[in-house]
């Protein structure tokens, strides 16, 4: 039960789970909130963790959409979230993984550059959001793209995959692969 | 029939020298535009960094022209560049500027009490102060108060200094056309009413624009590793850092001072290059002393603030205000100064 894989569990019944990990507990709180308000066809559930691996003892349905936080004001989540990575099976970075970064608006507080954590997503080919969850305006709109891509990754919406969606999000971004 | 010919080749000749021209010669500015033109995506390169040497042009500097630079806090600014200024019109300038501020001080905006006197304004160049020839001489503002005593010695008290300065701006420079001098590194000293006068008259006289320079902790964290890389002779004080943690409902402030020797020994530990400081050193650089902090006290510093680096060669703190005390790396230190600058003017 160390390392997480997409596929262990069976589904629950019109139910799409999401797993937050950061070490910003106020924020991550913020992000679920704002999540669960959305309207939604799919029943929801946000389950938030500093760091992976997960406790093995809980009872937990099955995790369709990974998003790690970052925040960019301090090294320290930017290490966990690295550290995390590790106990992630590598068929979930097929689509059910996701980066999401905060802060950046506050360029003077900034201790990691935005390079880093672009870099980071990029290794693991997994699409990167930027966030300042403590402005409203920011978080609703991000909160509902959260939701649509975590009903797309549980396969409530038909016709697109997690996959599917990845490929979409990866061309629009850089048709070549010489980056790395 | 051969005017033809010629008009068919020559567009297409000139066009592909053109477009070589412009790669060899894109600024990064060029380059990112070109790079969203082409929805490629452009991850800035971790940058390798010269560590500070003394400059051959500095040599040439007398150390007592500059000694007044040295030991003082100065205020940082980054300044887009003059239009239509001249070297030549100090004397001008300098007449200017005084009428200015007195006509200012008349309309009560400057609040000073029991100021009667005449303020007189210089302007000078400062020699040596740059990083290549291309660069943009530096110059110097002072405000200087002429006393009303009727002595022999009338000193003259400077009351206000304020120094523009461009090292290594070439970044800069190959962007703009000839009527600009491109200055971006403002250093003030003095009262926050006086910097503020001379701002307003500078932004009517050359249309440009003061912002004041903020460092952000990942910029302390490498300005920590290039001065503590600098070869000093005799260390004149302790390597200090200061953190702030978010936490409410008033912020903690943790300090942590190092003696130099041992900082020197932890870098060189660190360094890998000659010469060259890269992203990887620095960051393994903070992590050595991150991790001794927690094994000892049980707090992760990576997760504060880094607000204050003050080593043998110069101090810095987050709101942009900077104490230089080391004559040697004098232009090391500015030179990344401007470079912070002119990525806050782009």
């Amino acid at each position: 039960m160390s390392v997480l894989r997409p596929l262990d569990k069976q589904p629950g019944l019109n139910t799409a789970t999401i797993l937050l990990v950061g070490t910003e507990d106020a924020l991550l709180q913020q992000l679920a909130d704002s999540m669960l308000k959305e309207d939604c066809a799919s029943e929801l559930k946000v389950h938030l963790a500093r760091s992976l691996p997960l406790p093995s003892n809980m009872n937990r349905p099955r995790i369709d959409l990974i998003m790690f936080v970052v925040n960019l004001h301090s090294k320290y989540s930017l290490r966990n979230v690295e550290e995390s990575l590790r106990h992630v099976d590598a068929t979930f970075f097929l689509g059910k993984v996701g980066f999401l970064a905060t802060g950046a608006g506050r360029e003077s507080h900034c201790s990691v550059h935005r390079s880093t954590v672009v870099r980071l997503a990029r290794t693991y080919r997994s699409p990167l959001l930027f966030c300042d969850p403590e402005v409203d305006g920011f978080r609703v709109p991000v909160a509902q793209r959260l939701v649509r891509m975590l009903q797309i990754c549980a396969g409530h919406v038909p016709g697109v995959s997690a996959l599917n969606l990845l490929s979409l999000l990866r061309s629009s971004e850089n048709p070549t692969l010489e980056d790395l | 029939m051969d005017s033809y010919d010629t008009r068919g080749s020559t567009p297409r000749h000139s066009a592909s020298s053109r477009l070589k021209d412009y790669f060899i010669g894109a600024t990064p500015l060029q380059k990112r535009l070109e790079s969203v033109r082409k929805q490629t995506s452009f991850i800035p390169t971790p940058p390798r960094r010269k560590i500070p040497q003394c400059s051959r042009l500095q040599e040439d500097n007398d150390p007592q022209k500059v000694a007044f630079l040295l030991h003082k806090q100065w205020t940082l600014y980054s300044l887009t560049p003059l239009y239509k200024f001249s070297y030549t019109n100090l004397k001008e300038y300098s007449r200017l500027l005084s009428a200015f501020i007195a006509a200012e001080k008349q309309k009560g905006l400057a609040v000073e009490v029991g100021e009667d006197f005449n303020i007189k304004v210089t302007f000078s160049t400062l020699l040596g102060m740059k990083g290549t020839q291309r660069d943009s001489e530096a110059f110097l503002v002072q405000i200087l108060s002429k006393s009303q005593l009727p002595s022999e010695n009338r000193e003259h008290k400077v009351l206000w200094t304020g120094w523009f300065c461009c090292i290594f701006g070439d970044s800069l420079l190959e962007t703009v056309s000839e009527d600009f001098t491109c200055v971006p590194l403002f250093l003030a000293n003095g009262a926050e009413t006086n910097t503020a006068i001379v701002g307003t008259w500078f932004q009517k006289t050359f249309d440009c624009y003061f912002s004041p320079l903020a460092i952000n902790a990942f910029n302390l964290s490498w300005m920590a590793a290039m001065w503590t890389a600098c070869k000093m002779d005799q260390y004149m004080a302790a390597t200090e850092f200061l953190w702030s943690v978010p936490c409410s409902p008033q912020s903690l402030d943790i300090s942590y001072a190092i003696h130099p020797e041992d900082a020197k020994a932890l870098w060189d530990s660190v360094h890998k290059t000659p010469g060259e400081v890269t992203q990887e050193e620095v960051d393994l650089f903070m992590d050595c002393l991150y991790s001794h902090f927690h094994r000892h006290f049980k707090i992760h510093l990576s997760a504060t603030r880094l607000v204050r680096v003050s080593t043998s060669v110069a101090s810095a703190h987050t709101d942009g205000k900077i104490k230089i005390l080391c004559h040697k790396y004098l232009i090391g230190v500015l030179a990344y100064l401007t470079e912070l600058a002119i990525f806050q003017i782009d």
